[in-house]
């Protein structure tokens, strides 16, 4: 009743969407705009995301900042509609929206009643090509977005270390460029520079649509032919190939002091591959050394070691990150108890990890991690939104949605010998970067 | 041609008419034990929310932190189990179990699946039941505790804050962190973690919401499981809480290039007959979900922040209109006066009759979407027990809102929004700026 259009609109859909696993289906436009549709019908809620696969990593030499101060800039006039007039009707209509970039990836989503999705695509497709910028934009949200910076990252030491050793982790990649920007290229950020970086990366041939909620697949695919159908590919796109690392031969240490530091720490972070289409068993075992490493506060190896056997540190962990285009990243970190020194701590840290390398992995331990990866399959399912982005990042980073489903079998298949020969491969501090962190409060007299 | 089509869903979204959000059950236990449950079985596991009302202003004289630190010890280790035996039970059922204080309550926010529900609900039980608090744990817990409070201590946000409370509430709970200082926190001893617990897990104070792969039938025996065993009563709940704020600027300095501003005055009871008024003037002013005036006027006109709001705080003990910009020393001192000045135009003019409807189209447009996962389920209904609404509240809420006049809003933006009174508590070292008294 509401939107009578659709049901005419859907009569006329063309193939049927592919079905990639419970719930979720696939199409493709002919203007190269992929689609990925995530059935929920609980809630008469639909989270509509269009994703596009250019980040901060695509930037030029010395616009650091662009991609996402364009985000920000996205929000205004297009050739239909007034600044803030998208947002304005969203809300209007009880939704919410909001944007997002990374170092691969830029994403806009709104999340609204599910009979409003026609709404929402339309004016998300009048920014993919329309946008209409003006002078007094750019000087007004350029505040904005140093303003951001201010809050996010430099007033927050530990944010302000992490930029300092991201840069020296990857010594060609643009990975090694904050994602907000360097502060000393935001404030010279123009029109012309978002303008630019526009025509060059937007576009249906760029862009993954995402809608998850209480939909159908053939009415969403409908809907998309209508409102993105139209726009023709862009042809400035070309695939991502973005400088790469060298062979990294020199082990760096990087030493931080901030008066602002409540607790003093150490990190160390090792460059380590990515999840690749249809090759994620590296990437598999690493998240498993991760979880087995550092995944639990009380049950972990690190934590076993660190906090309860040899009570030296109040916090450990390890992480992984895969889920980007290019080179990953592994990480440990401790944050050392009362009189522990930093030097100490480190030293600690990389005998615990020694010590696994020599004793294995407790069978125990990784059947427990299993069954929780099995148990998120299903705790999974109680939030689209987070089911949206994981399908939306994977396919921003070149992943297939057959990658995505494939993951979970992948992790259930890891094993102690897997775990262990990622770790002595992976953990190599000739391609690491180790930082310490401290609070620096010697009072002159 | 898009244009046309907005102004036509629009105009239709007015029109359409309120969809009940939820069904929501009341149970009651053999026992009991009273609990709100919404049935729904599309994915096989329970979202189960509890709260003890009391919660961090429960801290006895001169034990401030022992309520935060006894909570983040409940899980660690529980009947024959010890910390990491508890773990190794909790994650081999991939059962989740989060505990949490503030100055209101202290909230057990569980997840299991329903393959293994009753063993999942047995280990929730014996922690809640029979908690061990080994001096090990609380000795290891109070160390990540005392490091937190540490990290606070150069955190913007924490100090606007901590300072802020300080003012508005001296000499009640609510005016220090439930966390406690480095002094207090390093002192509590295993007895006060005892006593801290008899004092908070009761019954008497219980409230508690379920969403997900259960009926009411499974749910009563289960309620009387999980929390036939605590104690019937804990210690008095606190007394209300006076707002002791008064006009004017004091600054906190700190060594940062960008300032933080908390600012506000007292507020309005959630019961009050003029809640649903100042509810609906304060998000035309500084909601969150469209574009309020602070935001438009602060942000989006002059570029002085990322991000502005103000919020109704209805505290157990207390009420608040609150909120928090951050900015440039440099453009501090002009944030704050476009604010100072928006604060006395809203209570001077009110709103205008276009923001109200677009206003109430957010809200009423919100509200369903709100219930889209069981764990957010599971958090409202608690939340709805504790404000002392009924059941049927889902259905009439909308309601309420669209009655909502524009002489309900004019005559109460005069007693919420009192520019004289409004006290901005900065912490940096903005410029042009000095303390007002």
């Amino acid at each position: 009743m509401r939107l009578a259009p659709l049901a005419l609109v859907a009569a006329l859909s063309l193939a049927p969407a592919a079905r990639a696993a419970d719930n979720v289906s696939t199409f493709t436009l002919d203007n190269g705009m992929e689609a990925v549709v995530i059935e929920d019908h609980r809630a008469p809620v639909v989270v509509h995301m269009v994703w596009y696969r250019v980040g901060s990593a695509d930037e030029p030499p010395g616009r650091s900042g662009i991609a996402h101060f364009l985000e920000h800039l996205m929000f205004k006039a297009t050739d239909e509609l007034v600044s803030g007039e998208l947002s304005n009707t969203v809300a209007a209509n009880g939704g919410s929206d909001n944007a997002f970039t990374s170092f691969d990836y830029t994403a806009y989503f709104q999340r609204i009643a599910a009979d409003r999705l026609d709404l929402v695509m339309g004016m998300e497709a009048s920014r993919m090509d329309g946008l209409a910028l003006v002078e007094e934009d750019i000087v007004t949200e350029r505040d904005v977005v140093i303003e951001e910076r201010a809050q996010r990252t430099d007033s927050d030491p530990g944010a302000l270390f992490n930029e300092q050793l991201n840069a020296a982790l990857y010594l060609n990649h643009p990975y090694n460029r904050p994602i907000i920007g360097w502060k000393h290229e935001a404030h010279t950020l123009s029109l012309e520079d978002a303008e630019a970086f526009y025509a060059a990366h937007y576009g249906p041939n760029n862009a993954i649509l995402v809608v998850a909620g209480d939909v159908d697949p053939a009415e969403v695919q409908a809907l998309a032919e209508k409102h993105y159908g139209p726009i023709p590919p862009n042809p400035a796109i070309v695939p991502r190939n973005r400088p790469s690392e060298p062979p990294q031969l020199a082990e760096r240490r990087l030493s931080y002091k901030d008066a602002r530091i409540g607790n003093d720490y150490v990190t160390r972070t090792y460059l380590a591959p990515e999840r690749d289409p249809g090759n994620q068993r590296s990437a598999a075992a690493l998240t498993m050394l991760a979880a087995v490493l550092g995944g639990s506060s009380t049950n972990s190896v690190l934590a076993r070691k660190l906090q309860f056997e040899n009570p030296v540190s109040v916090y450990t962990s390890a992480w992984y990150r895969g889920g980007s285009l290019d080179d990953g990243a592994f990480g440990l970190v401790i944050v050392p108890a009362p009189g522990v020194e930093l030097e100490e701590a480190e030293r600690l840290l990389d005998g615990a990890v020694a010590e696994f390398i020599e004793e294995g992995v407790d069978p125990k331990q990784l059947a427990r991690i299993k069954m929780n990866l099995r148990a998120d399959q299903i705790y999974a399912r109680d939030n689209i939104s987070s089911l949206a982005n994981r399908y939306g990042r994977a396919l921003a980073v070149g992943l297939s949605v057959e990658d995505v489903t494939a993951w979970p079998d992948l992790l259930q298949a890891v094993t102690e010998e897997d775990i262990l020969a990622a770790a002595k491969t992976y953990l190599d501090r000739t391609s690491a970067v180790t930082g310490l962190a401290r609070a620096d409060r010697e009072v002159t007299q | 041609m898009i244009r046309v089509l907005l102004t036509l869903a629009l105009g239709l979204t007015l029109a359409a008419p309120a969809r009940a959000a939820v069904e929501i059950q009341e149970v009651t236990s053999p026992g009991g034990i009273t609990a709100w449950l919404v049935e729904e079985r599309a994915i096989p596991f329970t979202a189960l929310e509890i709260r003890f009302s009391g919660g961090g202003s429960l801290d006895r004289e001169g034990k401030r932190g022992a309520v935060n630190l006894m909570t983040a010890t409940i899980e660690e280790g529980a009947g024959d189990l010890d910390a990491q035996g508890f773990a190794a039970a909790r994650d081999g059922l991939a059962a989740s179990f989060r505990f949490n204080a503030n100055r209101d309550a202290i909230s057990v926010s569980s997840r299991f699946l329903s393959e293994n529900r009753d063993e999942a609900v047995a280990l929730l039980r014996s922690a809640l039941t029979e908690p061990r608090f080994d001096q090990s744990a609380i000795d290891r817990v109070r160390a990540q505790v005392l490091s937190n409070i540490r990290s606070d201590e150069g955190d913007l946000n924490a100090l606007a804050a901590r300072n802020f409370r300080a003012l508005a509430f001296e000499n009640h709970p609510y005016g220090s962190s439930i966390d406690g200082t480095l002094a207090s926190v390093a002192e509590l001893t295993r007895d006060d973690i005892v006593t801290a617990f008899g004092d908070t897990i009761a019954r008497d104070r219980v409230f508690v919401g379920v969403a997900g792969d259960i009926s009411a039938e499974e749910l009563g025996p289960l309620l009387d499981d999980l929390l036939g065993g605590l104690p019937a009563t804990g210690a008095p709940l606190p007394d209300p809480a006076e707002v002791q704020l008064t006009g004017g600027v004091s600054i906190v300095d700190q060594d940062t290039p960008q300032s933080v501003a908390m600012f506000g005055h007292e507020g309005i009871d959630r019961h009050d007959p003029e809640f649903f008024p100042a509810f609906l003037a304060n998000e035309i002013f500084g909601g969150s979900g469209r574009q309020s005036r602070l935001s438009y006027e602060v942000r989006e006109t002059r570029g002085l922040t990322y991000g502005i709001g103000a919020y109704l705080a209805t505290y157990d003990l207390a009420n608040l209109v609150i909120g928090q910009v951050a900015s440039s020393n440099d453009r501090m001192a002009e944030a704050i006066e476009v604010t100072r000045a928006e604060w006395a135009k809203i209570a001077d003019a009110g709103v205008t009759e276009a923001e109200l409807a677009e206003a109430k189209t957010y809200l009423t447009g919100s509200y369903p979407l709100r219930f889209g996962s069981n764990a957010g389920i599971a958090r409202i209904l608690v939340g709805m027990q504790q404000d002392d609404l009924s059941t049927d509240y889902v259905n009439t809420r909308n309601n309420k809102v669209n009655a909502v006049t524009l002489e309900e809003i004019r005559a109460v933006v005069k007693r919420l929004y009192r520019p004289e009174a409004l006290r901005f508590v900065v912490v940096g070292r903005p410029e042009g700026l000095e303390n007002v008294n």
